[in-house]
């Protein structure tokens, strides 16, 4: 090994920037880090023209840590050479991780998303039906947009990942485990997603007035409900993503009297996320009877986007079906 | 025309996304047009529909992740209007605390991480020492301290109440869903009162640093950073700068005032053109209708954000944030002002105003109250809610079911609604130094300068760090061989 400091890039694809934020959150701790590494690209990158990043030599980017869903084909080639050039990818967030909020655009596809956007939202004003193109000639003068996708990617669909930064964003204790971790060459088995694997349950406060077998006959909306400070909301009668999800996130929302909605994701022995959840909800009703599980389980509104709140795109469905889109 | 030479910079910002910007030249080698283009769109109108309404405000605030707060809110104050419910008097509150330390955290990141050291060290620095590094360098390291200091302690007050504090979760229809007890009152109003101290002192900042430097007076009064426009912004019922609620009222750019409406009559008074090079779209207002990326009373084009907010407006809400409006004005010489570089003093003079209204709310005990919140009992019908997010007015429209599943929804966004003028910025910059095909080094910085004070979302994070805002412009002869490249 050389002495040079190892090189690191952060990528954003579809995202808010929100995970840019959480690094920059990091304040002080921040420049332990930037001293110890080299930055080649930051999330608003540098000049990340294709063959610039072409030009590096393969392998030599320590690490990249990538946030974002994959939507546009821009995205799309950039984390492929990402991935030919850096040692580790992080797949950083829960966009790039399980495909995030954004994700939920797989409930529909490019069509009705442009048509809604440019269309049919009353505020536009747009007689002409214009719609971004990915070629343009405006007076002469060729105008190019990247390509949008009809289904939003994780990460992982596109390129191999070596770990996964859950959360949305990533709280700092554990965005700096990691970067610490990586910097000591401590690294746990590839493919590890790097906070605890157990549930959110077993670290909530809560969990202690949560009954062996809830009673609840239907379910509340947030909304329709006070809500009780001190005990578990299933068994307020209020969906929480408890039991499907990871912890490592602090329990944030329930610390602000809310219900958890899964950003961090499931633990590493579940597939689906939302499965689990139903499975886990079933199991805790108290009755055995189908037919009234269902009844209960009918009360739920937008089940779907719900437990796929953050996991849509990796899920077992990935998308809904294109030919169901009107 | 093709044999146009074509100057590309890439990547310049991220509204949502990072954007790109480029400029023809004519057969003379001056600035034909320039456009910036931003690549990115998500659909967030489109994948809302069928979700419950009382969880936009934990879906919304994704749009941005550098102002999640001002979606969360916006978003929550659209359930009110859509469960025609009104928030209690303590919910309203802690809804203003949060937001006002929210509008204050950012704009002071805005003014010393990301647009201001442009100023605080130098338009002619180096552009590596043009971070919050080099501020703390010019300033003192005591500074720089309380700089870290303030942001933390109005953060810690939207992580508390709002539980996170990048995408907060409280805002429900009604009120908020945690309330504050004595001891977080206390320690808050400390904060409070050392922020509005800091507000203060970053205010004197900028008088010792710009005002009493003429060479930087000059660059802010200057021609190539002034336009013409329309501006946006909400205000109380005395017409003083409000970031919370109020009715949104549009001046001419002569000073006028155009219109003044509620949220619920958006859709009279702003609509948005599509072209099709971008995936932004660009509002204009209606009564005036778009003429394409002019400047001046006959073009629809209008502003938003600080400056406009403060051209909107007749006034601040808060005394001290008063008295610095009369101070900016008489300096400017002119209300509205039209000067792109008022922006970053105009955001210091609203942080102090967020910094007071802080204090006053924290005062009043009346904010422990624990009724936080008053339950819908009516049917949710169609919802506006609009609030002052730092880069701008900021509208979300959903339409519901009887069950409160969302059928419609439509959302303007802060930063888009200066799209247009951003666009205009950057052809001046570029019309008033790219002459006869030389093309000046400071075009770099000038259009750098013109495009961060509005501070369109993210702009630079690379400012927070050691190291520049990376910026390359290339240009191409005829043949579309690169003859020339600037990088900094
Ligand atoms: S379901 Fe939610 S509130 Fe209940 S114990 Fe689990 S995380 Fe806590
Ligand atoms: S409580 Fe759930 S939704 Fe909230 S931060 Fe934790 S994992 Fe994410």
């Amino acid at each position: 090994m050389s002495t040079e400091k190892p090189k690191v890039a952060f990528y954003w694809c579809a995202s808010c920037g929100g995970c840019e934020e959480a690094v920059i959150d990091l304040a002080e701790d921040i420049l332990k880090v930037v001293e110890a590494v080299d930055i080649v690209f930051w999330p608003v990158a540098l000049d990340f023209k294709k063959k610039d990043v072409e030009a590096m030599k393969d392998g030599s980017i320590a690490v990249s840590f990538i946030n974002g869903a994959v939507r546009l084909s821009e995205q799309e080639e950039m984390v492929k050479l990402l991935r030919q050039k850096s040692g580790l990818v992080v797949a950083f967030g829960s966009c790039s991780h399980l495909g995030g909020i954004p994700g939920l655009g797989n409930f529909w596809n490019k069509e009705t998303i442009f048509r809604r956007a440019y269309l049919t939202t009353p505020s536009t004003d747009n007689p002409d039906g214009t719609v971004p193109l990915e070629k343009t000639e405006v007076d002469g003068k060729e105008l190019t947009l990247p390509r949008f996708y009809d289904t939003v990617y994780t990460l992982d669909q596109v390129i191999d990942v070596d770990y996964y930064l859950p959360g949305c964003a990533p709280p700092p204790d554990l965005i700096m485990n990691a970067l610490q971790a990586i910097l000591e060459g401590k690294l746990p088995p590839k493919g590890a997603v790097l906070s605890p694997n157990k549930s959110l349950c077993d670290d909530c406060k809560r969990n202690e007035s949560k009954p062996e077998k809830l009673t609840i006959k239907e379910i509340k909306r947030p909304w329709e409900v006070e809500l009780d400070p001190e005990k578990c909301f299933l068994a307020q009668g209020v969906i929480c993503m408890g039991p499907a999800t990871r912890t490592g996130c602090g329990e944030r929302c329930i610390e602000a009297n809310m219900p958890c909605r899964g950003c961090f994701g499931p633990t590493d022995q579940v597939i689906d996320q939302g499965a689990k959840f139903l499975s886990s909800l079933a199991s805790i009703l108290d009755t055995d009877d189908e037919k009234e599980i269902e009844k209960i389980v009918d009360t739920i509104v937008d089940p779907a986007g719900t437990f796929y709140r953050f996991s849509l795109p990796s899920s077992i469905f990935r998308r809904r079906r294109m030919e169901d889109i009107k | 025309m093709t044999n146009n030479k074509r100057i590309t910079i890439d990547p310049i910002t991220r509204l949502e996304g990072h954007g790109k910007i480029e400029i023809f030249l004519d057969d003379k080698g001056d600035v034909e047009r320039a456009f910036l283009q931003i690549p990115e769109l998500r659909g967030f109108e489109q994948f809302a529909v069928g979700r419950p309404a009382e969880e936009m405000p934990r879906i919304t605030p994704r749009i941005c992740g550098v102002c999640p707060t001002a979606h969360h809110m916006a978003s929550t104050k659209t359930l009110d209007d859509l469960f025609h419910v009104e928030p209690t008097p303590t919910g309203r509150m802690i809804r203003e605390l949060i937001y006002n330390a929210f509008q204050f955290e950012d704009h002071t990141l805005h003014f010393f991480f990301l647009g201001g050291p442009d100023f605080v060290v130098g338009p002619q620095a180096p552009a590596g020492d043009r971070n919050i590094l080099g501020v703390i360098g010019k300033v003192g390291l005591e500074i720089g301290g309380k700089v870290i200091r303030a942001r933390r302690e109005a953060r810690e007050i939207i992580n508390y109440l709002g539980g996170k504090i990048i995408h907060p979760v409280c805002g429900l229809p009604g009120g908020v869903s945690k309330a504050l007890d004595e001891e977080h009152r206390v320690q808050f109003l400390d904060s409070a009162k050392f922020i509005v101290e800091f507000s203060q002192f970053a205010l004197q900042i900028f008088d010792d640093i710009v005002l009493k430097n003429k060479e930087y007076v000059d660059i802010v009064v200057g021609d190539a950073y002034q336009i013409k426009t329309y501006y946006m912004g909400l205000v109380d019922e005395k017409n003083k700068v409000n970031f919370y609620d109020g009715d949104i009222r549009v001046v001419e750019p002569e000073g006028k005032e155009f219109a003044k409406f509620k949220a619920r009559d958006y859709l009279d008074h702003i609509s948005e053109h599509v072209e099709p090079w971008t995936y932004v779209k660009f509002p204009f207002l209606k009564n005036i209708g778009w003429k394409g990326f002019v400047e001046g009373k006959d073009s629809g084009v209008y502003r938003v954000a600080p400056l406009a907010r403060l051209n909107a407006s007749d006034g601040m809400a808060t005394p001290l944030a008063q008295e610095h409006y009369e101070k900016m004005y008489e300096v400017l010489g002119e209300k509205p002002s039209h000067h792109t570089l008022a922006f970053h003093w105009a955001r210091l003079i609203e942080a102090l105003q967020a910094s007071e209204s802080m204090v006053q709310l924290l005062e009043n005990k009346d904010i422990l109250d624990p009724n936080i919140r008053n339950i819908p009992t009516e049917t949710p019908t169609e919802g506006v809610g609009v609030v002052e997010a730092p880069r701008g007015t900021l509208f979300h429209h959903y339409k519901t079911d009887e069950k409160g599943i969302i059928t419609e929804a439509n959302l303007i966004v802060a930063t888009v609604n200066n799209a247009a003028a951003i666009n205009m910025s950057i052809e001046k910059a570029a019309k008033a130094l790219i002459k006869g095909g030389k093309v000046t080094e400071g075009l770099l910085n000038m259009t750098e300068m013109a495009f961060r004070a509005y501070d369109p979302c993210h702009a630079c994070g690379t400012h927070a760090l050691p190291g520049d805002m990376p910026l390359v412009i290339k240009i191409y002869d005829k043949d579309r061989e690169l003859v020339k490249q600037l990088k900094k």
